[in-house]
Protein backbone atom coordinates (compact mmCIF):
# COMPACT_ATOMS: atom_id res chain seq x y z
CA UNK A 1 0.00 0.00 0.00
CA UNK A 2 0.84 3.73 -0.49
CA UNK A 3 1.93 5.81 2.29
CA UNK A 4 -0.78 7.98 3.35
CA UNK A 5 -0.05 11.21 1.70
CA UNK A 6 -0.51 13.45 4.93
CA UNK A 7 -0.10 16.91 2.94
CA UNK A 8 -3.71 15.74 0.68
CA UNK A 9 -5.70 15.23 3.93
CA UNK A 10 -4.75 17.76 5.84
CA UNK A 11 -3.55 20.51 3.83
CA UNK A 12 -5.79 20.90 0.66
CA UNK A 13 -5.05 24.78 0.07
CA UNK A 14 -0.91 24.34 0.27
CA UNK A 15 -1.57 22.13 -2.74
CA UNK A 16 -2.43 24.95 -4.78
CA UNK A 17 0.21 26.94 -3.51
CA UNK A 18 2.83 25.06 -3.73
CA UNK A 19 1.41 23.83 -7.85
CA UNK A 20 1.40 27.59 -8.82
CA UNK A 21 5.27 28.09 -7.00
CA UNK A 22 6.13 25.47 -9.20
CA UNK A 23 5.07 27.14 -12.20
CA UNK A 24 6.45 30.53 -11.10
CA UNK A 25 9.86 28.95 -10.39
CA UNK A 26 9.88 27.46 -14.33
CA UNK A 27 8.94 30.79 -16.13
CA UNK A 28 12.08 32.30 -16.58
CA UNK A 29 13.06 28.89 -18.41
CA UNK A 30 9.70 28.73 -20.08
CA UNK A 31 10.86 32.28 -21.93
CA UNK A 32 14.03 30.69 -23.20
CA UNK A 33 11.52 27.67 -24.60
CA UNK A 34 8.83 29.99 -26.23
CA UNK A 35 11.48 30.78 -29.24
CA UNK A 36 12.27 26.48 -29.68
CA UNK A 37 8.27 26.11 -29.45
CA UNK A 38 7.36 28.51 -31.84
CA UNK A 39 10.30 27.81 -34.55
CA UNK A 40 9.27 23.97 -34.44
CA UNK A 41 6.28 24.55 -35.33
CA UNK A 42 6.74 26.70 -37.98
CA UNK A 43 9.65 24.43 -39.22
CA UNK A 44 7.19 21.10 -39.09
CA UNK A 45 4.93 22.80 -41.24
CA UNK A 46 7.54 23.55 -43.63
CA UNK A 47 9.16 20.04 -43.54
CA UNK A 48 5.44 18.68 -44.82
CA UNK A 49 4.54 16.91 -41.57
CA UNK A 50 0.55 17.13 -41.29
CA UNK A 51 -0.67 19.60 -38.55
CA UNK A 52 -2.76 16.37 -36.61
CA UNK A 53 1.06 14.70 -36.41
CA UNK A 54 3.16 17.83 -35.75
CA UNK A 55 0.70 18.94 -32.62
CA UNK A 56 1.07 15.04 -31.38
CA UNK A 57 4.60 15.19 -31.32
CA UNK A 58 4.04 18.19 -28.76
CA UNK A 59 1.24 16.46 -26.97
CA UNK A 60 2.42 12.71 -26.59
CA UNK A 61 6.60 12.65 -27.07
CA UNK A 62 6.76 16.32 -25.19
CA UNK A 63 10.87 16.11 -25.89
CA UNK A 64 12.27 19.73 -27.82
CA UNK A 65 15.63 18.57 -28.86
CA UNK A 66 14.25 15.07 -30.18
CA UNK A 67 11.60 17.07 -32.02
CA UNK A 68 13.18 18.97 -33.97
CA UNK A 69 15.73 16.17 -34.98
CA UNK A 70 12.10 14.12 -36.22
CA UNK A 71 11.57 17.54 -38.43
CA UNK A 72 15.05 17.85 -39.66
CA UNK A 73 15.12 13.50 -40.30
CA UNK A 74 11.26 14.28 -42.14
CA UNK A 75 13.02 16.48 -44.19
CA UNK A 76 15.47 14.55 -45.58
CA UNK A 77 12.82 11.37 -46.34
CA UNK A 78 14.24 8.95 -43.45
CA UNK A 79 12.13 6.05 -42.37
CA UNK A 80 10.36 5.88 -39.38
CA UNK A 81 11.99 3.50 -37.43
CA UNK A 82 15.35 5.55 -38.00
CA UNK A 83 13.47 8.29 -36.87
CA UNK A 84 12.56 6.37 -33.24
CA UNK A 85 15.62 5.00 -33.03
CA UNK A 86 17.48 8.14 -33.34
CA UNK A 87 14.99 9.64 -30.59
CA UNK A 88 15.65 6.80 -28.24
CA UNK A 89 19.68 7.70 -28.01
CA UNK A 90 18.52 11.36 -28.26
CA UNK A 91 16.48 11.49 -24.93
CA UNK A 92 18.40 8.61 -23.31
CA UNK A 93 20.14 11.70 -21.21
CA UNK A 94 16.59 11.63 -19.25
CA UNK A 95 17.58 7.97 -17.74
CA UNK A 96 19.59 10.28 -15.59
CA UNK A 97 17.02 12.72 -15.11
CA UNK A 98 15.04 9.37 -13.79
CA UNK A 99 17.81 7.99 -11.63
CA UNK A 100 18.25 11.10 -10.06
CA UNK A 101 14.43 11.61 -9.11
CA UNK A 102 14.36 8.07 -7.47
CA UNK A 103 14.55 8.50 -3.67
CA UNK A 104 12.72 11.76 -4.27
CA UNK A 105 9.74 10.28 -5.34
CA UNK A 106 9.68 7.35 -3.14
CA UNK A 107 5.98 6.73 -1.39
CA UNK A 108 4.39 8.16 -4.25
CA UNK A 109 1.86 6.17 -5.92
CA UNK A 110 2.36 4.83 -9.70
CA UNK A 111 -0.52 7.33 -11.31
CA UNK A 112 1.98 10.00 -9.47
CA UNK A 113 5.32 8.52 -11.31
CA UNK A 114 4.07 7.66 -14.42
CA UNK A 115 2.64 11.42 -14.89
CA UNK A 116 5.33 12.90 -13.18
CA UNK A 117 8.24 11.08 -14.73
CA UNK A 118 6.11 11.96 -18.30
CA UNK A 119 7.07 15.72 -17.44
CA UNK A 120 10.41 14.82 -16.83
CA UNK A 121 12.02 17.77 -19.45
CA UNK A 122 15.68 19.31 -19.43
CA UNK A 123 13.36 22.64 -17.75
CA UNK A 124 11.14 20.29 -15.19
CA UNK A 125 13.94 18.32 -14.09
CA UNK A 126 16.01 21.24 -13.53
CA UNK A 127 13.84 23.15 -11.49
CA UNK A 128 12.00 19.99 -9.64
CA UNK A 129 15.62 18.86 -8.76
CA UNK A 130 16.54 21.93 -7.29
CA UNK A 131 13.33 22.42 -4.68
CA UNK A 132 14.02 18.25 -3.56
CA UNK A 133 17.31 18.94 -2.77
CA UNK A 134 16.53 22.17 -1.32
CA UNK A 135 14.03 21.22 0.85
CA UNK A 136 14.32 17.46 1.27
CA UNK A 137 11.51 16.11 2.83
CA UNK A 138 9.35 18.68 3.22
CA UNK A 139 5.72 17.44 2.16
CA UNK A 140 3.94 18.06 -1.59
CA UNK A 141 7.26 18.80 -3.17
CA UNK A 142 5.28 16.58 -5.69
CA UNK A 143 2.66 18.97 -6.22
CA UNK A 144 5.10 21.94 -7.13
CA UNK A 145 6.76 19.05 -9.86
CA UNK A 146 3.55 19.25 -11.09
CA UNK A 147 3.25 22.64 -11.50
CA UNK A 148 6.19 23.11 -13.17
CA UNK A 149 5.70 20.19 -15.75
CA UNK A 150 1.54 21.09 -16.38
CA UNK A 151 2.85 24.88 -17.04
CA UNK A 152 5.49 23.60 -18.95
CA UNK A 153 3.44 21.60 -21.12
CA UNK A 154 0.67 24.09 -21.86
CA UNK A 155 3.12 26.30 -22.96
CA UNK A 156 5.00 24.03 -25.50
CA UNK A 157 1.73 22.70 -26.73
CA UNK A 158 0.65 26.91 -26.80
CA UNK A 159 3.85 27.96 -28.84
CA UNK A 160 3.61 24.63 -31.26
CA UNK A 161 -0.07 25.60 -31.93
CA UNK A 162 1.14 29.24 -32.62
CA UNK A 163 4.38 28.07 -35.00
CA UNK A 164 1.60 25.69 -37.13
CA UNK A 165 -0.69 28.71 -37.26
CA UNK A 166 1.84 31.57 -38.61
CA UNK A 167 3.79 28.47 -40.89
CA UNK A 168 0.31 28.44 -42.52
CA UNK A 169 -1.36 31.67 -42.24
CA UNK A 170 1.27 33.21 -44.39
CA UNK A 171 2.77 30.66 -46.69
CA UNK A 172 5.56 33.01 -48.12
CA UNK A 173 7.00 32.46 -45.31
CA UNK A 174 8.66 29.28 -46.76
CA UNK A 175 10.01 31.53 -49.91
CA UNK A 176 11.99 33.84 -47.02
CA UNK A 177 15.12 31.55 -46.06
CA UNK A 178 12.98 28.62 -44.52
CA UNK A 179 15.53 26.42 -46.59
CA UNK A 180 17.69 27.70 -44.39
CA UNK A 181 15.81 27.91 -40.92
CA UNK A 182 16.60 24.23 -39.59
CA UNK A 183 20.58 24.52 -39.92
CA UNK A 184 20.43 27.94 -38.50
CA UNK A 185 18.41 26.40 -35.49
CA UNK A 186 20.72 23.94 -34.39
CA UNK A 187 23.41 26.20 -34.95
CA UNK A 188 21.96 28.58 -32.61
CA UNK A 189 21.76 25.49 -29.96
CA UNK A 190 24.93 23.56 -30.50
CA UNK A 191 26.84 26.88 -30.29
CA UNK A 192 26.31 27.04 -26.26
CA UNK A 193 27.95 23.46 -26.04
CA UNK A 194 31.55 24.45 -26.97
CA UNK A 195 32.79 25.63 -24.05
CA UNK A 196 35.43 22.75 -23.52
CA UNK A 197 38.17 21.22 -25.77
CA UNK A 198 36.35 17.85 -25.10
CA UNK A 199 33.10 18.96 -26.45
CA UNK A 200 34.94 21.04 -29.32
CA UNK A 201 36.76 17.84 -30.23
CA UNK A 202 33.20 15.84 -30.27
CA UNK A 203 31.48 17.76 -32.03
CA UNK A 204 34.18 18.72 -34.87
CA UNK A 205 34.60 14.62 -35.15
CA UNK A 206 30.27 14.49 -35.49
CA UNK A 207 30.80 16.86 -38.28
CA UNK A 208 33.34 15.40 -40.41
CA UNK A 209 32.26 11.49 -39.85
CA UNK A 210 28.97 13.04 -40.68
CA UNK A 211 30.61 13.96 -44.20
CA UNK A 212 32.03 10.83 -44.82
CA UNK A 213 29.91 8.25 -44.02
CA UNK A 214 26.81 10.23 -45.93
CA UNK A 215 26.69 7.44 -48.65
CA UNK A 216 25.50 5.03 -46.37
CA UNK A 217 21.68 3.61 -46.78
CA UNK A 218 18.73 4.47 -43.91
CA UNK A 219 20.49 7.56 -42.59
CA UNK A 220 22.72 5.11 -40.67
CA UNK A 221 25.78 7.79 -41.56
CA UNK A 222 24.08 10.00 -38.16
CA UNK A 223 24.26 7.48 -35.86
CA UNK A 224 28.25 6.39 -36.96
CA UNK A 225 28.91 9.96 -36.99
CA UNK A 226 27.16 10.53 -33.27
CA UNK A 227 29.38 7.46 -31.87
CA UNK A 228 32.34 8.45 -33.04
CA UNK A 229 31.79 12.25 -32.07
CA UNK A 230 30.89 10.57 -28.48
CA UNK A 231 33.50 8.56 -28.54
CA UNK A 232 36.29 10.90 -29.60
CA UNK A 233 35.05 13.72 -26.82
CA UNK A 234 35.56 11.08 -23.96
CA UNK A 235 39.14 9.93 -24.89
CA UNK A 236 39.42 13.90 -25.38
CA UNK A 237 38.43 14.25 -21.94
CA UNK A 238 40.80 10.93 -20.47
CA UNK A 239 43.72 12.38 -22.14
CA UNK A 240 43.12 16.04 -20.47
CA UNK A 241 42.91 14.46 -17.14
CA UNK A 242 45.72 12.07 -16.94
CA UNK A 243 47.55 15.31 -18.36
CA UNK A 244 46.41 17.39 -15.33
CA UNK A 245 47.60 14.55 -13.38
CA UNK A 246 50.86 13.99 -14.84
CA UNK A 247 51.30 17.96 -14.37
CA UNK A 248 50.63 18.08 -10.77
CA UNK A 249 53.08 15.06 -9.81
CA UNK B 1 -7.23 26.01 -43.01
CA UNK B 2 -4.82 23.30 -41.36
CA UNK B 3 -4.69 19.55 -43.14
CA UNK B 4 -6.10 17.27 -40.41
CA UNK B 5 -5.05 14.44 -42.85
CA UNK B 6 -2.68 11.80 -40.43
CA UNK B 7 -1.04 8.99 -42.67
CA UNK B 8 0.40 5.96 -41.38
CA UNK B 9 3.76 6.91 -41.59
CA UNK B 10 3.18 9.96 -39.21
CA UNK B 11 1.28 7.75 -37.03
CA UNK B 12 3.88 5.14 -35.76
CA UNK B 13 6.36 8.04 -36.17
CA UNK B 14 4.54 9.39 -33.41
CA UNK B 15 3.53 6.31 -31.57
CA UNK B 16 6.99 5.18 -31.62
CA UNK B 17 8.83 8.19 -30.21
CA UNK B 18 6.36 8.75 -27.52
CA UNK B 19 6.79 5.02 -26.74
CA UNK B 20 10.53 5.36 -26.33
CA UNK B 21 10.95 8.96 -24.65
CA UNK B 22 8.40 7.78 -21.75
CA UNK B 23 10.28 4.58 -21.56
CA UNK B 24 13.37 6.00 -21.13
CA UNK B 25 11.85 8.41 -18.25
CA UNK B 26 9.92 6.17 -16.41
CA UNK B 27 12.00 3.42 -16.00
CA UNK B 28 14.14 4.13 -13.73
CA UNK B 29 11.16 3.99 -11.05
CA UNK B 30 10.52 0.11 -11.47
CA UNK B 31 13.77 -1.15 -11.78
CA UNK B 32 15.21 1.75 -9.37
CA UNK B 33 18.39 1.28 -6.79
CA UNK B 34 18.93 -2.43 -8.66
CA UNK B 35 21.97 -1.30 -10.39
CA UNK B 36 24.08 2.02 -11.42
CA UNK B 37 25.41 3.25 -14.73
CA UNK B 38 29.02 3.03 -15.49
CA UNK B 39 30.52 6.39 -14.81
CA UNK B 40 31.60 6.28 -18.89
CA UNK B 41 27.99 6.37 -19.82
CA UNK B 42 26.99 8.97 -17.71
CA UNK B 43 30.16 11.77 -18.90
CA UNK B 44 29.40 10.19 -22.58
CA UNK B 45 25.23 11.10 -22.33
CA UNK B 46 26.62 15.04 -22.41
CA UNK B 47 28.01 14.65 -25.80
CA UNK B 48 24.75 13.15 -27.54
CA UNK B 49 22.55 16.17 -28.09
CA UNK B 50 25.05 18.51 -29.84
CA UNK B 51 26.71 15.88 -31.57
CA UNK B 52 23.45 14.61 -33.48
CA UNK B 53 22.41 18.26 -34.04
CA UNK B 54 25.61 18.32 -35.72
CA UNK B 55 25.72 15.44 -38.10
CA UNK B 56 22.46 16.33 -39.13
CA UNK B 57 23.97 20.11 -39.65
CA UNK B 58 27.10 19.53 -41.65
CA UNK B 59 25.53 17.43 -44.57
CA UNK B 60 22.64 19.56 -45.06
CA UNK B 61 24.70 22.32 -45.42
CA UNK B 62 28.27 21.12 -47.27
CA UNK B 63 26.54 18.35 -49.19
CA UNK B 64 22.77 20.47 -50.39
CA UNK B 65 22.33 18.13 -53.12
CA UNK B 66 23.14 15.04 -51.83
CA UNK B 67 26.37 13.74 -52.46
CA UNK B 68 28.87 16.19 -53.20
CA UNK B 69 30.58 17.77 -51.60
CA UNK B 70 30.33 21.79 -51.79
CA UNK B 71 32.96 23.93 -50.38
CA UNK B 72 32.46 26.70 -53.01
CA UNK B 73 31.37 30.44 -51.08
CA UNK B 74 28.86 30.26 -53.95
CA UNK B 75 27.29 27.87 -52.14
CA UNK B 76 24.60 29.67 -49.87
CA UNK B 77 24.30 27.30 -47.19
CA UNK B 78 27.68 27.44 -46.37
CA UNK B 79 27.46 31.28 -46.13
CA UNK B 80 24.19 31.02 -44.06
CA UNK B 81 26.00 28.66 -41.70
CA UNK B 82 28.92 31.09 -41.03
CA UNK B 83 26.91 33.78 -40.72
CA UNK B 84 25.08 31.94 -37.70
CA UNK B 85 28.34 30.73 -36.42
CA UNK B 86 29.65 34.38 -36.46
CA UNK B 87 26.66 35.93 -35.02
CA UNK B 88 26.14 33.00 -32.65
CA UNK B 89 29.24 32.84 -31.10
CA UNK B 90 29.16 37.05 -30.52
CA UNK B 91 25.22 37.86 -29.55
CA UNK B 92 24.89 34.00 -27.57
CA UNK B 93 21.48 34.99 -29.32
CA UNK B 94 19.13 32.05 -30.46
CA UNK B 95 16.83 34.40 -32.41
CA UNK B 96 18.97 36.68 -33.50
CA UNK B 97 20.94 34.09 -34.83
CA UNK B 98 18.06 32.26 -36.66
CA UNK B 99 17.15 35.53 -38.14
CA UNK B 100 20.19 36.64 -39.11
CA UNK B 101 21.90 34.48 -40.99
CA UNK B 102 18.22 33.46 -42.73
CA UNK B 103 18.19 36.55 -43.99
CA UNK B 104 22.45 36.58 -44.91
CA UNK B 105 21.32 32.63 -46.80
CA UNK B 106 18.23 34.44 -48.90
CA UNK B 107 20.51 37.62 -50.33
CA UNK B 108 23.33 35.07 -50.97
CA UNK B 109 20.69 32.39 -52.55
CA UNK B 110 19.28 35.72 -54.79
CA UNK B 111 22.53 37.11 -55.42
CA UNK B 112 24.36 33.94 -56.94
CA UNK B 113 21.31 33.19 -58.88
Amino acid sequence: MNQPDTIDTIFPVRRSVLFLEGAKDTFPLIVGAIPFGIIFGTLAATAGISFAATMGLSIFVFAGSSQFVCVGLVAVGTAWPMIVLTTFVVNLRHLLYGATMVPFYKGLSRAWKVVLSFGLTDETFAVAVNRYTRMAGSPGNHYYNLGSMVFMYLSWNLCTLLGLTAGRAFPEISEWGLDFAMPATFIGIVLPYLVSKPMWASVVTAGVVSILSAGLPHKLGLMVAAVAGVAVGLLCERVLSKKQKTAKN
Amino acid sequence: MFDMGINLYEVYMVAGMALVTFAIRYIMFPISGRFRFPDLFERGLRYVPPVVLTAIIVPSVLMPEGQTLNLKLSNPYLIGALAACGVGWVSKNLLLTIVVSMVVFQVAQWGLQ
